[in-house]
């Protein structure tokens, strides 16, 4: 498919298609973009019929970063398998963990402590802020306001600070596993949290001052990309694309997980659909987002932080080298891991580029027998097309912008 | 979140989903595939469904055997069952019938075998530990 020599051959396909005596048509150009291009955030090819600066048709070429994530999952245990799930969206890895989490507890039927729920909620809130910036950052700077990228990464460092605080990893954080958290949350994180949620809206009103009444920033975003809801929704788009063509449709609320209904916070929809929205849209879930840190900050439940379930949970050192059972627990969990009963579970959770879900399949083994990733790139980028097709070519890029895709989330 | 999973008939899938889109499941969340090797039937074809209006989601199983292995193609109801259905045919060789572009998606054009089959080794086919030797 890449080699020139294909490339050239569309050409001459598409100058062959073009009907004898029209003259726009005769002039129609193929332009590759990509894979290697800085707007699309990863390797995506895209290929782009022109005429002139308009846009005719547009083709997407994926699988690049195709890693083969779900044949590994059947060589895992299903603890280990957390660690794939950092590795598909990396700015959501926090999301995914939970999601895959969620899937396999129901399996076990466990029951997890209100500490570790609340404490889930918090990090994954961390999380869609920490993604929502670098979507900002990036988005900005593709569009040409090159400073919002410094602000939007300052901020970004802190929430890493955060998360290496917690799980020893700024990125791979694997924090959230099966039957609660990795390890006991670290002395003084209240503190962290606390410093960084204080600070923190005051920087949402800093990236808006340069942003949200900038005449260059809404030229380039309002009224482009407009595709009817109902044609997203059946293109498989979700998540914040979908809520700024007004719907407000969040997981979070319709199917609650992790205690989400305990906590208070708006769902902010927009009308318009266009870029701009979009925009709009993930600023305010930014506010939102800090909101509920606050709120599971201030009303973080005491207890423990882990499932009372010896057979999935790894037992406290101590008790390891003091207990008998202890240590034949430590040795049956390290050495085959844990028997999943059978079933099947689809789990969704709303990460944030919209619906993540995980259908994890056991037949009563100790590694799964599928685990399917329903990534939410995957589902928004087939709506790319449709926002581009009819446009001019440099809007190309504020929309691949606004459907905020991570590519790795999309090959998988 | 879904309990229960509804097995449809493979030759009826089409006219099963066209019904359920009129009956406001506008969304198909994701279309994936199950493995069952060495059984018979071999494959399973999951769809799982979305409705945002009623809040409820269903999942749909159709079970396929190993030769032929073909279902038809659910992209004249929901336009997102392209990609979907593009990547259980690249990775389990399960083929759409009235699919508009069956082409491999994830891998590579001139990939050999599908990744997703349970007997399809995780190394893959091409490598083998027996290459490494006298390497080092």
């Amino acid at each position: 498919m890449s080699d020139p020599e294909h490339l050239s051959e569309t050409v001459t396909a598409a100058l062959r298609e073009a009907p004898a005596g029209e003259g726009v048509s005769a002039r129609r150009m193929t332009l590759n973009m990509g894979p290697q291009h800085p707007s699309t955030h990863g390797v995506l090819r895209i290929m782009l019929e022109l005429e002139g600066e308009t846009i005719y048709s547009a083709r997407l070429d994926i699988g690049f970063l195709h890693t083969g994530i779900e044949k590994e999952f059947e060589v895992k245990t299903w603890q280990q398998g957390v660690t794939l799930t950092d590795r598909v969206d990396y700015l959501a890895c926090l999301s995914n963990n939970l999601c895959y989490a969620l899937a396999v507890e129901k399996l076990l039927q466990l029951e997890i402590p209100p500490k570790a729920q609340w404490m889930r909620v918090m990090l994954v809130e961390l999380t869609r802020l920490n993604s929502h910036l670098v979507w900002l950052g990036t988005h900005a700077l593709d569009v040409g306001a090159m400073s919002v990228f410094l602000y939007c990464m300052r901020e970004r460092e802190d929430i890493l600070r955060i998360f290496e605080a917690f799980s020893g990893q700024r990125m791979m954080t694997s924090y959230i596993r099966i039957g609660g958290l990795a390890l006991e949350p670290p002395r003084g994180w209240d503190q962290a949290v606390r410093r960084f949620i204080t600070a923190f809206p005051s920087k949402v009103d800093e990236y808006e001052s340069l942003l949200t009444r900038n005449p260059i920033w809404l030229e380039r975003t309002r009224g482009v990309a407009v595709v009817p809801v109902a044609d997203l929704l059946d293109l498989g788009v979700t998540g914040p694309c979908i809520r700024a063509a007004g719907i407000g449709w969040d997981i979070r609320k319709s199917e609650p997980y992790s205690s989400y209904d305990k906590f208070d916070f708006e769902v902010p929809v927009a009308a318009e659909g266009d870029v701009y929205a979009r925009y709009q849209v993930r600023v305010e879930e930014m506010r939102q987002s800090t909101r509920i840190v606050k709120q599971a900050l201030e009303g973080m439940p005491e207890g423990p932080w882990q499932a009372d379930a010896p057979h999935v949970v790894l037992p406290d050192r101590e008790k390891m080298k003091t207990q008998m059972e202890a240590l034949i627990y430590h040795f049956k969990i390290v050495t085959e891991g844990f028997l999943v009963p059978q079933g099947e579970v689809y789990q969704t959770v709303e990460s944030p580029r919209g619906e993540l879900g995980y259908y994890v399949v056991s037949d009563g083994t100790a590694r799964p027998l599928r685990v399917h990733m329903r990534t939410p790139s995957f589902g928004n980028l087939q709506g790319l097309p449709a926002m581009i097709e009819g446009r001019l070519l440099a809007d190309t890029v504020a929309a691949m912008g606004s459907l905020d895709f991570v590519l790795g989330d999309v090959d998988r | 979140m879904i309990q229960n999973t509804e097995i449809v008939d493979a030759a009826r899938i089409v006219e099963f989903c066209r019904s359920l889109k009129d009956q406001g499941f506008e969304r198909l969340a994701t279309v994936t595939a199950v493995d069952r090797h060495p059984a018979e039937p071999r494959f399973e074809v999951v769809y799982h469904i979305h409705s945002i209006e009623h809040n409820q989601r269903r999942r749909l199983k159709c079970r396929i055997p190993s030769a032929p292995a073909e279902i038809d193609s659910v992209v004249s109801v929901w336009r997102s069952a392209n990609w979907y259905e593009r990547e259980v045919f690249d990775l389990f060789g399960i083929s759409f019938r009235a699919h508009p572009d069956l082409r491999r998606i994830m891998l590579p054009d001139d990939w050999d075998g599908h990744p997703l089959r349970k007997d399809y080794p995780v190394h893959g086919h091409r490598y083998s530990y027996k290459d490494e030797e006298g390497a080092g």
